[in-house]
């Protein structure tokens, strides 16, 4: 499950396609999940006719988590010492998401990770890093 | 986020793996996860965020008897001008984590918030970005330090053409 040290090289990528086609129903979903009932999620009433917005948009942390299962998927599980991330543009449903992990630097028991996810565009909506403890 | 009483519990960390998209079995299958490294069902990466469930004054979730500004009878249940946003506050700008052990279910934490740094920048098309951090430590039980977070918010002078999530 985890990775081990000798087998990683600077450079190395992996790449999980997080969704495809992101429905208004996962906005929904996360939004009971993680509390956050902002309207701008789940109300296109309010996010369109007030606040101005074409439509609903994701949670910036619903596209970190959905970026997460990616480094855990790769890294293991347990195993993340640190995660962080800038949302870089939003995140709009019919979105296909594309999450990539990219070796930056392998110290000792540690994994250094650049961290990027991009939209079917190719536009990237979120850019951050992860470091993770790996095996021999 | 700020929470007393945060209560870990299997039954929530499914439903926010379902809502991120994640099937793995350690999010959801106790038999399965004594068996893993952690040895028992541990929380994903950003679980903590769930947090606002437990925080009584959390500002972005409907309260019994108060106004909420979602939409109703009219666009807005509340009085407010077009353009106006969410709650008002700021756009989620940055998150970060730094783990120091594996969340697990059961554990039960309290979050407790402190400022960070604040700074100003000027924005191509928001005109002047004031950002601010917010520091939240995750203790558990016995007072130990489980998962630091710091976010960062961004406040624009000019609302709908922020890049970022409103929060």
């Amino acid at each position: 499950m985890a990775l081990k040290a000798k087998q990683l090289t600077v450079g190395d990528t992996y790449t999980v396609r997080l969704v495809e086609d992101l429905k208004r129903t996962q906005l929904v979903q996360y939004a009971g999940a993680s509390g956050d009932y902002n309207p701008l999620h789940t109300d296109e009433v309010f996010t369109t006719r007030v606040a101005g917005y074409p439509s609903v948009f994701a949670h910036g942390m619903l596209t970190m988590g959905m970026t997460g299962r990616m480094l855990t998927d790769y890294v293991g599980d347990a195993r993340l010492t640190r995660y962080g991330v800038r949302f870089t543009s939003q995140v709009w449903p019919g979105d296909t998401l594309d999450a990539t992990a990219t070796v930056k630097a392998v110290n000792g028991d540690r994994v250094e990770l650049d961290v990027k996810t991009v939209n079917q565009d190719g536009v990237e909506v979120l850019s951050g890093y992860a470091e993770a403890r790996i095996d021999p | 986020m700020a929470a007393k009483h945060f209560p870990v519990q299997s039954g929530h960390i499914l439903m926010f793996a379902r809502a991120v998209g994640d099937d793995n079995r350690v999010y959801a299958d106790e038999a399965y996860a004594r068996d893993t490294e952690a040895g028992g069902i541990i929380a994903p990466p950003t679980f903590v965020q769930a947090a606002a469930q437990f925080d009584p004054d959390y500002p972005l979730r409907p309260k019994i008897g108060q106004p909420w500004f979602g939409s109703g009878k009219t666009a807005s249940g509340v009085d407010r001008p077009p353009g106006a946003g969410g709650a008002g506050g700021g756009l989620h700008a940055e998150q970060h984590f730094e783990y120091h052990r594996p969340l697990m279910a059961g554990d039960v934490l309290t979050a407790v918030n402190r400022p960070g740094e604040t700074w100003e920048k000027e924005g191509r098309r928001s005109g002047r970005l004031k950002f601010s951090e917010l520091i939240t430590e995750y203790r558990d039980q016995k007072g130990e330090l489980v998962v630091t977070a710091r976010s960062v918010s961004v406040f624009t002078e000019r609302a709908a053409s922020a890049p970022a999530e409103r929060s």
